[in-house]
């Protein structure tokens, strides 16, 4: 496969769309799933078989189309109609409709702030393509950056497009790609490897997952491209079990990748050769950790080491690795493509390109949104999330998981970028992103967050281990009324020892969610210690 | 790369020395007779990093780090007993004696226990933070030892030994965080344990009571805790 | 400068430690030039006095007498300490928490009796569900952990507080010591 032949298979196939009348586009996201889309679809098929129109109309799963909250949605081609909530019920009328009026009642604005405000790079084939159809994904330019990087390029010039976009790391800690790439690609020894790091699990996240079930070549082709870049030729996708459906779509994406050449041996019909394996992860949070990561790929007991020696150059069975999470490498493909200058074109100074984030709770549209760096936290929560649902007032807004923090009202208009966030005491993390109003009991998120925390903790060093369950213990007190404020200070002391000396991002980061809400919401623990109220009505004190 | 080891100068509190550079901070604080607390450490095994004790400051360093797993570097300026790490260790022993039941007094080995004498040499004379007192089960199914997890520290010190020198792995690490429990083989009572030599290794590098050998008294429950590098050394010269 | 005023109380302990207290033998003459000993187990008064200077709290806080006790000994005194591993660690007493008070109970008086097998409800106080440390219910000032506490441990420590010096307590104990 060369990049001519890859396009003139893109212009033979166009989306699979062109040669019929219609195209019923509907999102097998897990989101629409769960409220029955699969059915949807079915339906949609045995309505147009019904009304004989099986040459004019193609019926096709796609993936995500971003807004989780009015599932199941689909699109009707080449109009452009979007519908919302549609059920098995709705599909005559829906195929009835067709080339005449739109079914008014579905009918779901696509020109509301929530579309017409994002930037799409990462999702731009989410709800476009059938992520199960390899010619749809190189319909849309797929795997044209693989074919031209090998073809063209030499490592080194790979490694310096992805430094000139300013990518940096999606997972959360936000380190610089190329710079981790060139770290990788100077390392020495005799074999090297790529990991994808799908092992998304803070509560309310969802973007990866999202990325791997609509668009799971495109991961794909960023793992090859950096397989290249550092010259690793065996990857491996990290994926937690708990997402069977982006595992299916991936094993399906894999096999018809190898197929056509474009992963396995002799890429591209070039020397490079690139085999990717799924590990899948049991559960554990830590394994996002690197090092916990690279410890269960290799069968171990998942738990984090000290770093130094870092990965790039001690990594899987001690070989050079590069970790980079599913977003990153799904920012790769475009970034060739298109050039780093253009990549860099968007964003901030420091926080280059768009960012998915997994919109949830108190707020109207939750969903998938993609939104260029450096967009503020009101256009995010009132323009694209449509404000809060039932004339609730904002109170703050969480980022990063448990690793983050709350951000409050004062700093709605402050732009999302990696520095901005720490300022203020969060992080940007992997993209999850919680609203609440004032129903919510700061000091109830807190312990929720410290809850997952006291789970999830691999049990390895002191700090962590015990230090988690001692604080979730000390906010137990608060929220039942019977801690005083030395159980404040003796909780704010541990918050400062557990973050200097656990030996993982996991302990080091377990005491955000407490300190940011005291530093921003100190009076609604007070009000529990010293008047034995809860201000939100959350918690019942005895 | 296999050119002479360099050797690296530095300062550990404020005193100059010297290391080879493959050598970690605790082993030339060690050498240099500068204290260094550590539990999970023990020499002749794997260092891990996990019990936070042995953490020490390093200039333009904003992060604390483990001595027994950093490597010297040239230049580095080392400080092993700042007023924050002293107050961080004793925070890691409150936590220890808060998590399980450390009830010295009827320890078998009380007077020959490193938790507990860390306790007295860092100055902790109290518990600041909850006791837990979880309820934890005493196994006494094997003919010679017992495991109290009661005692157990988590130092894994047992697991090491057990793979790396007996050659083993009957001891490993089961469940998750606060609910982490050594356990012998898939979790079979240390009695039925196939892999179990019986070798004694694991209840002599325990550095509490959560491993003993049944029939002594307690003042003879003396571990023998430093025969690891003589054993290393030995096996190493006759291969 | 006026005499000291010194009190000891015995809270879930085995008077261990006052055992040890008193092994200080012709010592306590010396000690109690400069003080007085105003309350104890070991002399006869019944309620606790106002304004003690140092009070060493022997035991762990088991029962609702105890718990009513510790809070009006703290009210009263300048100096509170932990007197012993049971004062200080729970110790002894406290290996009943993982169980529980009334499999506490279940076991002292209704498994192993024979006659009569009954949980007392009168005369005994209420035990608590869990034995608690003393500083986990009051504020404490210094610590004594010991199992008992060495005689010289409680001379050094009372000869400090006397003087009004903190003892460095580590330096001269430890638990279970």
């Amino acid at each position: 496969m060369t990049t001519d032949e890859l396009r003139r298979m893109a212009e033979n196939s166009t989306n699979g769309c062109s040669q019929k009348k219609h195209c019923l586009k509907v999102c097998v996201a897990a989101g629409c799933i769960s409220a029955g889309s699969d059915r949807v679809l079915e339906a949609l098929k045995s309505a147009i078989e019904e009304r004989g129109l099986k040459d004019d109309c193609e019926v096709k799963g796609v993936g995500c189309l971003g807004l989780c909250t009015a599932g199941p949605l689909m699109v009707v081609e080449p109009e452009g109609v979007m519908y919302q909530g549609v059920t098995e019920a709705d599909a005559p009328a829906i195929v009835k409709s067709l080339g005449e009026k739109p079914v008014e009642r579905l009918l779901c604005p696509s020109d509301m702030s929530f579309f017409t405000k994002q930037v799409k790079i990462v999702l731009e084939n989410s709800g476009e393509i059938d992520p199960e159809s390899i010619e749809d994904y190189i319909a849309r330019d797929g795997y044209v950056a693989l074919a031209r990087v090998l073809e063209e390029m030499t490592p080194q010039e790979v490694i310096d497009e992805i430094t000139r976009s300013g990518l940096r790391g999606r997972g959360g800690a936000g380190y610089p790609t190329g710079l981790k790439w060139s770290t990788v690609a100077k390392a020495g020894g005799s074999r090297k490897f790529v990991i994808c790091n799908a092992d998304e699990g803070d509560p309310g996240a969802f973007m990866d997952r999202s990325v791997l079930e609509s668009d799971p070549h495109r991961v794909l082709e960023g793992m090859a491209i950096a397989a290249y870049a550092v010259g690793a030729t065996q990857g491996y996708l990290y994926v937690r079990a708990e997402y069977p459906l982006a595992v299916k779509r991936l094993r399906t994406a894999i096999r018809q990748a190898e197929r056509m050449g474009l992963l396995g041996s002799n890429i591209c019909n070039t020397t490079f050769s690139f085999h990717v394996d799924i590990r899948l992860g049991a559960g554990a949070f830590v394994c996002g950790e690197e090092t916990a990561l690279i410890a269960s790929i290799e069968g171990k007991r998942g738990q984090p080491r000290p770093r130094p020696p870092y990965p790039a150059e001690y990594g899987l069975w001690g070989y050079p690795t590069l970790i980079n999470n599913v977003e990153t490498f799904a920012n790769v493909p475009p970034i060739i493509r298109k050039g780093g200058d253009w990549f860099a074109s968007i964003g901030t100074e420091k926080s280059k390109g768009t960012k998915v984030f997994a919109l949830a709770g108190r707020v109207n549209n939750t969903g998938l949104i993609e939104v260029p760096m450096g967009i503020t936290l009101r256009e995010i929560i009132f323009d694209i999330g449509g404000g809060i649902p039932d004339g609730g007032k904002f109170k703050a807004v969480q980022t990063g998981g448990p690793s983050g923090g709350c951000v409050p009202e004062q700093y709605l208009d402050m732009p999302v970028d990696y520095e901005s966030l720490a300022k203020v005491g969060s992080i940007m993390g992997s993209g999850g992103m919680i609203v609440m109003d004032e129903t919510s009991c700061m000091v109830d998120v807190a312990k929720f967050f410290m809850d997952f925390c006291v789970t999830e903790s691999c049990g390895k060093c002191v700090p962590c281990r015990v230090g988690t369950a001692q604080m979730y213990e000390l906010l137990q007190r608060i929220t039942s009324g019977r801690a005083t404020l030395d159980d404040l200070a003796l909780l704010e002391e541990l918050c400062d020892m557990v973050k200097h000396t656990s030996l993982c991002g996991l302990g080091q980061t377990a005491p955000n969610p407490v300190l940011s809400t005291l530093q921003y919401f100190r009076e609604e623990y007070l009000a529990h210690i010293v008047d034995k109220q809860c201000p939100a009505g959350v918690c019942s004190i005895r | 790369m296999d050119g002479p080891v360099r050797v690296k100068t530095l300062k550990i509190d404020d005193r100059d020395v010297s290391g080879r550079e493959d050598e970690t901070i605790l082993q030339v604080a060690r050498q240099n007779g500068i204290f260094i607390p550590t539990l999970c450490f023990l020499e002749g095994l794997t260092p891990i990093g996990a019990c936070r004790l042995c953490l020490v400051e390093v200039k333009g360093v904003s992060r604390l780090l483990p001595a027994c797993v950093t490597r010297v570097e040239e230049g580095m300026e080392v400080y092993t007993q700042t007023e924050r790490l002293q107050k961080y260790r004793r925070m890691v022993l409150e936590l220890l004696f808060s998590e399980r039941n450390h009830i010295c007094s009827v320890c078998v080995v009380n007077g020959h226990c490193e938790l507990q004498s860390m306790a007295q040499i860092l100055g902790m004379t109290h518990v600041s933070v909850p006791y837990r007192f979880p309820r934890l089960p005493v196994d006494a199914s094997h003919e010679r030892f017992v495991v109290d997890h009661n005692r157990c520290i988590l130092c894994t010190r047992c697991v090491r030994v057990c793979d790396e020198i007996e050659g083993a792995h009957t001891w490993d690490v089961m469940g998750r965080g606060i609910d982490c429990r050594v356990i012998t083989d898939l979790n079979q009572p240390w009695g039925e344990s196939e892999t179990c030599t019986t070798c004694g290794k694991c209840v002599n590098v325990c550095p509490t009571g959560a491993l003993f050998e049944k029939g002594r008294p307690v003042s003879e429950r003396m571990k023998r805790r430093r025969f690891l590098p003589y054993l290393t050394m030995m096996r190493e010269e006759r291969r | 400068m006026s005499k000291k005023r010194i009190a000891t109380v015995w809270l879930d302990g085995c008077s261990g430690c006052h055992m040890s207290f008193l092994d200080m033998d012709e010592r306590l003459v010396e000690l109690f030039q400069q003080a007085d000993l105003v309350y104890s187990p070991l002399v006869d008064l019944k309620e606790f006095p106002e304004e003690v200077d140092i009070t060493l709290v022997e035991g762990a806080v088991s029962s609702e007498e105890d718990l009513h006790k510790i809070r009006l000994v703290r009210e009263r005194t300048k100096v509170l300490v932990s007197f012993g591993d049971c004062a200080v660690t729970g110790n002894v007493p406290s290996m009943r928490n993982p169980f529980g008070a009334n499999a506490t109970l279940q076991r002292a008086y209704l498994e192993n009796v024979t006659l009569h097998p009954q949980v007392p409800r009168e005369v005994i106080p209420p035990l608590l569900e869990r034995v608690r440390p003393v500083h986990e219910v009051v504020k404490v000032d210094v610590f004594i952990p010991g199992c008992p506490p060495s005689a010289d441990t409680i001379y050094q420590a009372l000869r400090d507080l006397i003087e009004d010096r903190t003892p460095d307590m580590a330096q001269l104990t430890r638990f279970g010591a």
